[in-house]
């Protein structure tokens, strides 16, 4: 069964604050990957990495440039479970 | 001219203690570090060694969960010990253009390597983390420390197996006595106790297969001596540039005086049994300190418990010190530590500097039934070191037939 995009933000703040001790709850919709929450392209990629794991998706790499924010990634993940 | 050069930090984490002062205290009190490994893969692998000295306390502990994710074992061990060091020499304020770091590895990121390839095989291309290559490469625990502290007069990795944290220190002080830097952090890591390294380490006969009695395992000088006993940790001394440290006020440990490095060209694994260019090194960093070798009170020697290694090494040293040889107090402190391969040259360089800190030489234990063809004053129990000026050398020899020695003196 398909996760709700909550389900996925709370399944993807946990990854991050895994890969980055940041506190799960400053993990918001609108924050930036870079710009907001610091994220370096090679934490980005084991973010991802994970994510497919825990999500059952694909994300392919030319996908994870568009991925600009958190809410980007919930959406994507959301489709992509359908 | 060239600058004196001075040890003003030093940290550690070794099987004996999580920081160098436990360390040192644990090593006065005769105690070892060696234990039975528990760990699943031993008897999975049917490991034909089973024990190794394993860091007293794990590097997760002190760690935070995300750095201990970016670091292969052998960074954490460094990281950690030059937090210590950093800390101990005062958390100087230092021009990051006149600091710089020399921290050696003997392997590198071993598990780092052999997990990632597991997981390729097991899950796929796709499954290799990406931080997998700076986790691999021998100089991570070097960049670690250097972006640590941000040192940016160069970070460098010697890689001369078991002499590497020696070699280190060589560098450093080389580098401080010619007046490019100011301030380096120097010294060695090591975290191999893998079940490859142990098996192929076993497969060359190097290692003790003293199962049934790990604690008694390294016994270097021991006429049942059967081969070393792995160890993991790291240790890192802060060397400083004499002016450099009295202008801030530093507390001074010791004063390094002479570094040599030289190579015997004979076997890749053998030492070379006539010792000639192992005593060069030591000849060599004593003729530096300008001093007599007569002047030597002290050696930490490398005597790893194998027994063609420490007969050798003792070759060298009659070569050196011919008559003196019996009145120097000789440590071989590996029967403690086990040998921390990369890492033995910088926390033996820390025993040495402490034993001339506080003029006390390390015991050696396990020496039950002393080998009689090895005739030295083999320090059994802490011993006092007399006198002013006390010279020290502190010895360390590698696969490939590397020799490093760097000499040390009293200044207090």
């Amino acid at each position: 069964m398909a996760l709700s995009a909550a389900e996925v933000l709370a399944g993807l703040a946990e990854i991050v604050t895994d890969e980055t001790g940041i506190a799960t709850d400053v993990i918001a919709l609108d924050k930036s990957f870079t710009d907001d929450l610091d994220i370096d392209s090679i934490s980005m990629m084991t973010i991802v990495v994970n994510a497919e794991d825990k999500f059952n998706v694909k994300i392919p790499d030319e996908e994870v440039k568009n991925l600009l924010t958190v809410g980007d990634a919930v959406n994507y993940i959301t489709k992509a479970q359908g | 001219m060239f600058k004196k050069v001075v040890v003003t930090g030093i940290g550690a984490t070794t099987p004996l203690g999580g920081d160098s002062k436990t360390t040192w205290q644990n090593l006065l009190a005769g105690k070892s570090g060696i234990s039975t490994l528990t760990q699943e893969w031993v008897a999975k692998h049917e490991l034909p060694v089973t024990f190794a000295g394993q860091a007293k306390t794990p590097a997760t502990d002190v760690l935070t969960l995300q750095e201990a994710k970016r670091l292969d074992p052998s960074s954490q061990f460094a990281l950690i010990a030059a937090r210590e060091a950093w800390a101990d020499a005062g958390s100087p304020e230092v021009n990051p253009e006149r600091l710089a770091v020399d921290y050696a590895t003997g392997i590198g990121g071993v598990w780092t390597l052999l997990d990632a390839y597991d997981v390729l095989k097991e899950r796929g291309p796709r499954r290799v983390l990406p931080m997998t290559v700076p986790m691999l490469m021998p100089n991570g625990p070097a960049a670690a420390i250097g972006m640590d502290i941000s040192a940016r007069a160069g970070v460098r990795t010697a890689v001369s197996a078991c002499a590497s944290g020696t070699e280190a220190i060589a560098n450093a002080f080389n580098r401080i006595r010619n007046g490019e830097v100011d301030v380096v952090v120097a010294g060695g890591s090591e975290a191999a106790i893998h079940p490859l390294p142990i098996a192929a380490f076993a497969a060359m006969q190097a290692i003790s297969k003293r199962n049934d009695a790990p604690e008694k395992a390294s016994r270097p000088y021991d006429i049942d001596r059967d081969g070393f006993v792995m160890g993991e940790g790291g240790g890192a001394l802060v060397l400083e540039s004499e002016e450099h440290a009295l202008a801030r006020g530093a507390k001074i440990y010791a004063e390094v005086v002479g570094a040599s490095v030289t190579s015997d060209a004979y076997h890749i694994t053998a030492p070379d049994p006539e010792g000639s260019a192992a005593a060069r090194a030591m000849i060599g960093a004593i003729e530096q300190s300008g001093s007599k070798l007569t002047d030597v009170a002290h050696i930490n020697a490398h005597a790893t418990s194998t027994p063609v290694g420490d007969i050798a090494e003792y070759n060298a040293l009659k070569r050196v010190f011919g008559d003196h040889l019996p009145k120097i107090a000789v440590s071989a402190t590996k029967s403690s530590t086990g040998h921390l391969l990369g890492g033995a040259g910088a926390i033996e360089a820390i025993f040495t500097v402490l034993a001339l800190h506080e003029r006390t030489a390390p015991p050696t234990i396990n020496l039950d039934n002393p080998d009689p063809a090895i005739e030295l004053d083999v320090v059994t129990s802490p011993r006092k070191l007399e006198g002013s000026n006390i010279l020290a050398i502190t010895n360390s020899f590698g696969f490939g037939g590397h020799n490093a020695v760097v000499a040390f003196r009293s200044t207090n």
